[in-house]
């Protein structure tokens, strides 16, 4: 059965070089016919069908793991060593456990229906191919990251991602913009990257393995000192900030809004940004082994879901509030890790991957239909126009906002209830309901703004074609029932908690008469949001927040927060002044060495020349004013012998 | 009787100071090439001065060396200076100045 684990990393991977090759066909057809295009069919075809495949082997796989003892369930896949150098053996070894299944199933889920809704909105697009052959990659790199059975392995996914991230940001790199927003991406995450790989030295000095297994088993039974524990656990955690937008590196993942739509609903919304959700739920023994550090996360994440909830509130463009809510809702993921439900955290992951997913999807359908309009203050109304793209984006702002019966209330609410357990209980869960509040919030005044009231916006917009729709329908149901995923209230069951529960042991977050006030507190919250939404935005546009836009923290907060302008002013001006410093030092140091030596040698030629006078009596001065000259050395100094 | 060796190398070092004045200064080459003889005979003078000196006949092996040295270098030495002569009708050695840098 393990057999099949490579086709998962192996599948989109082959379709990746299958679209890469049939780009570098149009390219060298274009020298001929400018207008050359890609066959889309094809290229669409290979490349949704690689990933629609590899979700069906995660399925198979899913359902085999499934049927054996829940202490058993884990498959392993060795494809011989990769690294074996002295001390540091590193096997490449893929590993699919309950975690990892889980993420493959929504990383290769959630991104065969986007390559699906990709066909669609790439249409006619020049670079078709190339756009499919970096999602392609993208979802191998992911699920690279997701199998690695140990740290370094997870690091090429890691890194693999962050490529895939910056290429399809700067995906038209041609306006300039984008290009400039994916290197700032790249360049906040090799940040984070410096921690994780710091980390990843840390932990071989103390322990010499590196595979998740020995680093959990380590931790548990104390073979790992307790500073290290601390210190290793700081850094991945620094890795994990960068990648998945935490405070204080969140600085890349507005920006990265500048690539097509449906790269923001897989890479910056679905999966590659939960990426660090998912390595401290990995190595959830080690942060329990290092408690201080657990706190850390779980109040930088709380601290991340507020102001960018607020963030997100104060937002003109479409899709860059959503992506402060995205990072307001990995706040949350962290916030319920921090608290030590790490089920909780996974849970949200996975049911946000749904409806953020599919706000992405609907928003990009919007965004379509405007032709390329994201600026909230030229919409408003298309509940009409639009009424498919209406019902799916409701769909999605309500399982965001946490109202029942959809999804976010019930993983939302798993978090809640962790986070008045865990550790830092009283701030932790204050932290949490502020967030939930904010995120009703800001999810409605989204549906009232783009969706209610007079219309802005120029043109007769039309509702997009059934390839855009279906997908989003898809997810749609998938936010609606993946509830049930995270809490069936009635049973009081738990699916994910219970199927993760191999892998985080069984831990009791809480249950019967808790869970349901914490439930009421939560829905109370969410449902004021919604209330107050309604009341501020229904019908009236950007006006409803006129009063609000007057407040200095809500101009703080539209401006993406100060940390920005501070990084611009410290970080960007150091490395602009160092630079500048470096092309002084080279122009006049480096090339004043290289040139000085290159003008000295002539200038010396210059002069000696004149000694060359072609006169053999000059010379003959020269020849015995040297001898007479040696004589006179060997008389003086060497005495009389 | 004998002449005392310091004479022998003061005479020697007479006629190469003599030789290396005149082949500097003068402006025939004819002359010049005189003057190298002149030079010549300085040093194969001091080489059998320190043969005898010394009662050893390794410098004198040396002199005949420098003798038969003088001989070929005064065929070709002239035979350049003949075809210098054909070349610019002239003895100056400056005349002759093409290699200057």
């Amino acid at each position: 059965m393990s057999a099949l684990l490579p086709l998962l990393v192996g599948l989109p991977l082959a379709g990746a070089l299958a679209c890469g090759i049939l780009h570098a066909r149009v390219l060298v057809r274009r020298h001929r016919d400018p207008e050359a295009a890609a066959n889309e069919a094809l290229v669409g075809g290979i490349a949704t069908g690689s990933v629609a495949v590899a979700f069906f082997v995660a399925v198979l796989l899913t359902i085999r793991l499934l049927s054996l003892p829940p202490e058993h369930r884990r498959f392993e896949a060795d494809l011989g060593t990769w690294i074996d150098a002295g001390r540091l053996k590193v096997p490449a070894r893929l590993l699919l456990d309950p975690l990892s299944a889980l993420m493959t199933l929504v990383v290769s889920g959630v991104g065969a229906l986007i390559h699906l809704y990709s066909i669609g909105y790439m249409r006619r697009d020049p670079g078709f191919a190339r756009y499919f052959a970096y999602l392609n990659l993208f979802v191998a790199a992911m699920l690279l990251l997701v199998l690695g059975a140990n740290l370094p392995l997870t690091f090429v996914g890691w890194e693999g991602v962050g490529l895939c991230s910056y290429l399809l940001i700067g995906f038209w790199y041609e306006k300039g913009g984008p290009a400039d927003a994916g290197l700032k991406a790249f360049v906040v995450n090799r940040i984070g990257d410096a921690g994780f790989l710091l980390g990843i030295f840390l932990l071989h000095r103390e322990l010499g393995a590196l595979d998740y297994a020995s680093v959990n088993e380590a931790a548990r039974s104390g073979l790992l000192p307790a500073n290290a524990a601390t210190g290793a656990a700081l850094l991945l955690f620094c890795g994990a900030v960068g990648k998945s937008a935490q405070i204080p590196l969140q600085v890349w993942l507005p920006d990265a809004m500048a690539g097509p739509t449906p790269v923001s609903a897989l890479i910056h919304a679905a999966t590659m940004v939960t990426a660090g959700v998912y390595l401290v739920g990995r190595l959830h023994v080690l942060f329990l082994a290092a408690p201080a550090v657990l706190l850390v996360v779980g109040l930088v994440g709380g601290g991340t879901a507020l102001l960018a909830g607020f963030g997100a509130l104060a937002q003109r463009d479409l899709k860059k509030a959503l992506a402060y809510s995205t990072i307001s809702q990995l706040g949350l993921m962290f916030l319920g890790e921090g608290a030590g439900a790490f089920d909780a955290g996974i849970a949200h992951l996975v049911t946000h991957a749904f409806f953020k997913a599919l706000l992405f999807l609907a928003a990009g359908s919007v965004i379509h239909a405007l032709g390329g309009e994201q600026d909230l203050a030229r919409m408003g109304g298309l509940a009409r126009r639009l009424p498919a793209t209406f019902l799916c984006f409701l769909a999605g702002a309500w399982a965001l906002s946490g109202l029942p019966p959809f999804a976010g209330f019930f993983s939302k609410d798993e978090i809640l209830g962790g986070a008045l357990h865990g550790a830092g209980a009283p701030v932790l869960g204050a932290l949490g309901f502020a967030a939930s509040f904010l995120t009703a919030l800001y999810s409605y005044r989204l549906v009232y703004l783009v969706f209610s009231g007079r219309e802005n916006f120029e043109g007769r917009p039309h509702e997009s074609p059934a390839l855009l729709l279906h997908p989003m329908r898809a997810l749609a149901a998938l936010s609606f029932v993946g509830g049930a995923l995270a809490w069936i209230p009635i049973w009081n069951r738990r699916p994910i908690a219970e199927f993760l529960a191999p892998v985080f042991g069984g831990n009791e977050a809480g249950g019967g008469a808790e869970h349901v006030l914490v439930a009421v507190l939560s829905l109370a919250v969410a449902f004021v949001g919604f209330l107050l939404a309604r009341r501020l935005w229904m019908d009236r546009g950007l006006a409803g927040e006129r009063a609000l836009a007057r407040l200095p923290l809500w101009r703080v907060a539209a401006a993406g927060g100060v940390l920005d302008a501070f990084y611009r002013g410290t970080v960007v001006r150091a490395a602009r002044v160092l630079a500048i410093a470096c092309g002084v030092f080279d122009l006049f140091v480096v090339d004043g060495a290289v040139n000085g030596i290159g003008r000295a040698a002539s200038a010396a030629g210059e002069t000696l020349r004149l000694l060359q006078n072609g006169k053999v009596q000059a010379y003959a001065i020269g020849v015995a004013a040297a001898a007479g000259a040696l004589l006179l050395a060997a008389f003086l100094l060497g005495g009389t012998r | 009787m004998s002449v005392p060796a310091a004479h022998v190398y003061a005479l020697g070092a007479a006629l190469f100071a003599f030789g290396l004045a005149g082949f500097i200064m003068r402006r025939n080459l004819l002359v010049v090439l005189l003057s190298l003889e002149l030079m010549f005979n300085g040093a194969l003078v001091t080489l059998v001065g320190a043969a005898r000196e010394h009662r050893d006949p390794e410098p004198s092996t040396f002199g005949l060396f420098v003798v038969f040295l003088a001989a070929v270098e005064v065929s070709v030495g002239l035979a350049l200076v003949i075809a210098l002569f054909r070349l610019r009708q002239t003895l100056d050695p400056d005349a002759a100045a093409e290699l200057r840098g």
